[in-house]
């Protein structure tokens, strides 16, 4: 079977962010099955985590990673090698060899026992829709507070659509806003300038609308165009059609730089 | 670079978030559109020939560019080689339309964003961040920058 290799080596590579790194030895698996007994090998390699891939370097310097371990569908366990500090990465399939690594003191055990298994897409999913759900809740708490009139088209089967007019302000039609965007981004379901009512009655004055934005050029999923400012994005959501996963990669963006930001104080030698 | 061929097959059977039989060609000199059934299972896109039950080839979806084309056909190719795309023909303008949506929310990377979002935000409104109740605030990969250890 066919893989992009050539793009999965580049996502392995490239400076997107790591899950968690570090220096592993590798169990070599040889088929024994006839002998007396196995020789048990360890290769010391660079490991690499990213989303639910595992990649593995012959040096920390190395430009190409030697293998990948997609773990998908895998369970991670503590194993009773011969080895201290040892345990495996298996999966469901009958016939399938598990991985055994080995790291170096219990702390770095521990650390990525858990960071594996928490690495599938599956589990981000689960964690992506229980946010969603009570992002909807509150949300809804609020704006039944309001007393809002409150459309809400429920999404259906894959539609992530979340079309929301009632994020608009009470006293006026859902019209275009200031920056041409529904107010996700500023912490509350109302439009700047329009004040509104909480759950005690008080009056709260809802935080300043991020500066607006120019178009981005197309959509991409993944590590942030280089070169791109804040000032050159721009939110391609008009309020007629709030398409929350638009209203995402916008968002994105705007972490992306942040992200790049942060990294590049790291590199300074901020703390 | 070596891999677990063996899971990514057994990844290729699970229940799909999406498939269909769509003329797909690949970015090789002389490639053609032909049909094949097509199966997006969380961030890899399968295609197999539509008589054979094991996939000709997969795609890792992340660090990709979904591209709508002209009518009923869209793209994707990849950010180190923007220049070679995988072309698929849909049936009807509705179908291509849903797939690029599926595939645009279809990497880890995207989710990872979505979930930085929804924190951020129920954060906001409700002052509570929400991974705390589960134990997983300081995990690295729900960080705005997981850095490397």
């Amino acid at each position: 079977m066919k893989l992009n290799e050539r793009s999965v080596a580049h996502y392995a590579t490239c400076d997107s962010p790591a899950d968690h790194a570090g220096f592993l030895r590798k169990r070599v698996e040889r088929h024994h099955h006839h002998a007396h007994h196995h020789g048990t090998s360890y290769q010391r390699r660079w490991f690499v985590l990213k989303g639910n891939l595992l990649f593995y370097f012959e040096e920390q310097e190395s430009r190409e990673p030697v293998g990948l371990v997609v773990l998908e569908g895998c369970t991670v366990e503590l194993c009773e090698a011969a080895e201290e500090f040892a345990f495996a990465i298996r999966f469901d399939d009958a016939g399938a060899r598990a991985y055994v690594l080995v790291a170096d003191g219990q702390a770095a055990m521990e650390a990525w026992v858990k960071a594996l298994s928490r690495a599938s897409f599956d589990y981000m999913r689960l964690v992506v829709r229980e946010l969603e759900k009570q992002l909807e809740e509150a949300c809804k708490s609020l704006a039944a507070c309001r007393k809002s009139p409150w459309k809400s088209s429920s999404s259906s089967g894959r539609k992530r659509h979340l079309s929301n007019p009632a994020l608009l302000p009470l006293q006026e039609k859902p019209t275009a806003l200031e920056n041409g965007y529904s107010t996700w981004g500023s912490g509350g379901c109302v439009a700047g300038g329009v004040t509104y009512t909480d759950h005690d009655g008080g009056q709260t004055k809802p935080p300043p609308l991020p500066p607006r934005r120019r178009s981005a050029a197309g959509s991409t999923t993944g590590s942030p165009v280089p070169g791109l400012s804040p000032a050159m994005l721009e939110s391609p959501v008009s309020p007629e059609t709030i398409c929350f996963s638009k209203l995402h990669n916008w968002y994105g963006q705007e972490i992306a730089v942040l992200r790049r930001e942060w990294q590049e104080r790291q590199k300074r030698g901020h703390p | 670079m070596r891999y677990n061929e063996r899971e990514l097959l057994s990844l290729a059977r699970q229940p799909a978030e999406k498939a269909a039989e769509i003329r797909m060609s690949v970015p090789k000199k002389g490639s053609v559109l032909k049909k094949r059934l097509v199966k997006l299972v969380v961030n890899f896109l399968f295609y197999f020939r539509t008589d054979e039950a094991e996939p000709i080839g997969a795609l890792l979806l992340e660090h990709c560019r979904i591209t709508k084309e002209e009518e009923n056909v869209f793209s994707i190719s990849f950010i180190e080689e923007p220049e070679r795309k995988y072309c698929f023909e849909c049936a009807t303008e509705e179908q291509c339309q849903e797939w690029v949506e599926a595939l645009k929310r279809a990497s880890y990377e995207f989710l990872r964003r979505s979930l930085i979002f929804y924190r951020n935000e129920i954060q906001k409104m409700t002052g509570k961040d929400p991974l705390e109740q589960y134990g997983i605030s300081e995990e690295a990969r729900f960080q705005l920058g997981a850095h490397r250890q």
